[in-house]
């Protein structure tokens, strides 16, 4: 068990090394949560007059929206890195290791949770710059980082099964494309659901992405709701246990196949 | 066939096996037959060849043997362990350089060997030495600290040999070590392989399309053709053989129905002339005496109307067995031109 976790280490080491040496994604990668924040912030700050959003400022409506949202688009491209590795053969330098089967697809669970971590941590700080005001103070923060990551961790996962399955840039492309407008549009990230039509309200209660909002925006409120949060945040914590499984499990199948 | 060309001296044979496969079927989806019952021999300490065109199952086969694939049917053990019932041993004991060997761009290249190592359970001072003798073994002392994105090809290459060797594995897989390298590196490449054979008892077992590279470095060849070994020995054996010198002769255009009746004839009758084999536009011969039969068969081509491009006379060499096990030329069964770098000498 022990060397399995340091096995996870080296791995997760392995990848954080590749992200420091690159600092040009961290870079892009906190580009478009600032065009969100500041720029469709700015734009609608009028919005919060409608009423519903349970607060005065739209920024600070608005943050959780955007942590969450980021935190699916790093991690929804994860599959990308795993096909890279699957065509490079490292996938199968590593398999043909006494190397614990859980240790190399783990370490990149855990990566791309330090990354979505790091994410969500300095878009509240670009919040705060801004003029957000975070009631829940370092406890909402700390509940709306780990929603975020677990939200990562589902996607992340699925994203990885689905690069060893398809193996196809292509499929992943379209999948991802297709799937990350309607699922941030029927959540409350730019919208308080009071204002939403009500079909919309009611999908948006099956979307995940609306439970890690929801739970990181009442936790960062002046008066959070814990029987809320816990239940959207147990709920995430099961899918990404599934998903992480399904990855797996897709390893196996990927082992059938080569 | 007869192929009883055992070489093994009674050190080895009291050994058992390093690589022992029987019987090895695998099918992809989509009907694709990679192999059909391979077997596969290697003895403990040597260097075997598995030679065969792009697609004969040589990958396939190292991929069983490696634990990365499982076969349909069929059974193998490496080192002495099973690969079904424990991968884990087969792992611990097998080093492996693939075709692609994945070696991380962005790491250096000592932290890539380092990863290796402690995926191998090695770590400390033991692990520092290993690292540092081995980039020093393989002329990569400079560059261990750069990027490996940064490297050439043939420095790729010898990282990724060091990779497969770091925890010091009884069986090394080496994976077609030299496609794609420039003719100074693969020569390279070879003087580094033939120096690793037989250094602490280690096991090669390498894969190539190229007949030049298993004549020069396997001490026994297995020629695997369509998923099966289709004929094994020791290099000499098999060219031995072979009675004789190969002639081949390439004509300007097709011999007909009526000129391959003339052509038998003439040749036929001539003594020390074993086999005459039509394919298209070539025309091979295998004869004791190569140069005599020359004029007897551009006599015969003449009359048989046929105008001759070219004629060589060669001694034999494993594109010649490929030829007459597999039944077809080594570079038309998948490869090109490449292959046939080992053909005439």
């Amino acid at each position: 068990m022990t060397t399995a976790v340091t096995q996870t280490w080296y791995m997760t080491q392995r990848q954080l090394m590749v992200f420091a040496r690159q600092p040009a994604y961290a870079v892009i990668m906190l580009v478009q949560p600032v065009v969100w924040l500041f720029l469709f912030g700015a734009l609608f700050r009028n919005v919060v007059e409608l009423g519903g959003f349970g607060t005065t400022s739209y920024l600070d409506y608005l943050v959780p929206g955007v942590v969450v949202m980021s935190a699916l688009g790093s991690n929804m491209w994860a599959g990308m890195g795993t096909l890279e590795e699957i065509q490079r053969g490292t996938l199968d330098r590593f398999l043909t290791t006494p190397a614990s089967r859980a240790a190399l697809m783990n370490g990149n669970v855990v990566h791309n949770g330090i990354v979505t971590a790091f994410q969500s941590v300095v878009i509240v700080l670009l919040g705060l710059l801004g003029g957000a005001d975070y009631p829940g103070g370092v406890t909402g923060v700390l509940v709306l980082v780990v929603a975020s990551v677990l939200l990562g961790t589902v996607f992340g996962a699925l994203s990885n099964a689905l690069g060893m399955l398809v193996r196809e840039r292509e499929s992943i492309i379209g999948i991802n494309t297709f799937l990350l407008l309607p699922l941030t549009f029927l959540s409350s990230a730019f919208m308080a659901p009071d204002q939403m039509p009500s079909w919309m309200r009611h999908i948006a209660d099956f979307n995940p992405l609306n439970w890690a909002m929801t739970a990181g925006r009442s936790a960062l409120s002046a008066d959070p709701d814990p029987g809320a949060v816990l239940y959207r945040g147990g709920a995430l914590l099961a899918l990404a246990v599934a998903a992480v499984w399904l990855s797996i499990r897709t390893l196996r199948s990927y082992q059938r196949s080569v | 066939m007869s192929m009883s060309t055992s070489t093994s001296t009674p050190s080895r044979a009291t050994r058992a096996p390093a690589v022992e496969a029987r019987g090895l079927v695998k099918t992809y989806p989509g009907e694709v037959t990679a192999l059909n019952g391979m077997d596969v021999t290697v003895e403990a300490g040597t260097v075997f060849g598995l030679l065969g065109p792009n697609g004969a199952g040589k990958s396939t086969t190292v991929k069983i043997l490696t634990t990365l694939a499982r076969p349909d049917s069929g059974s193998a053990t490496v080192a002495g362990h099973d690969v079904l019932r424990h991968p884990d041993r087969v792992r611990r004991a097998i080093g492996v350089v693939a075709q692609n060997s994945g070696a991380d761009p962005v790491a250096t290249g000592r932290e890539n060997l380092r990863l290796q190592g402690r995926l191998h359970g090695m770590k400390g001072t033991g692990l520092d030495r290993r690292v540092d003798e081995l980039l020093e073994r393989f002329t990569l002392t400079e560059a261990a600290r750069r990027p490996v994105k940064g490297y050439s090809g043939g420095m790729r290459r010898r990282l990724d040999v060091a990779l497969g060797l770091v925890h010091r594995p009884e069986v090394l897989f080496l994976d077609e070590p030299t496609t794609g390298l420039d003719p100074e590196a693969r020569t390279a490449m070879w003087d580094e392989i033939g120096r690793l054979a037989g250094e602490d008892g280690l096991t090669i077992l390498l894969t190539t399309h190229y007949l030049e590279e298993a004549d020069r470095l396997a001490e026994r060849v297995a020629i695997v053709d369509r998923g099966r070994v289709v004929v094994s020995g020791t290099p000499d054996a098999l060219k031995g053989e072979l009675r004789g010198d190969a002639v081949h002769v390439e004509l300007r255009t097709a011999l007909g129905e009526a000129g391959r009746t003339l052509l038998d004839g003439a040749l036929g009758g001539l003594p020390g002339v074993h086999e005459v084999l039509c394919e298209g536009r070539r025309v091979s011969v295998r004869a004791d005496d190569g140069a005599a039969a020359v004029p007897v068969l551009l006599g015969a081509l003449e009359r048989a109307g046929a105008a001759v491009a070219t004629a060589t006379v060669a001694r034999p060499s494993l594109d010649d067995v490929y030829l007459r096990y597999a039944g077809r030329r080594y570079a038309e069964a998948g490869t090109g031109s490449l292959a046939l770098a080992g053909g005439a000498r």
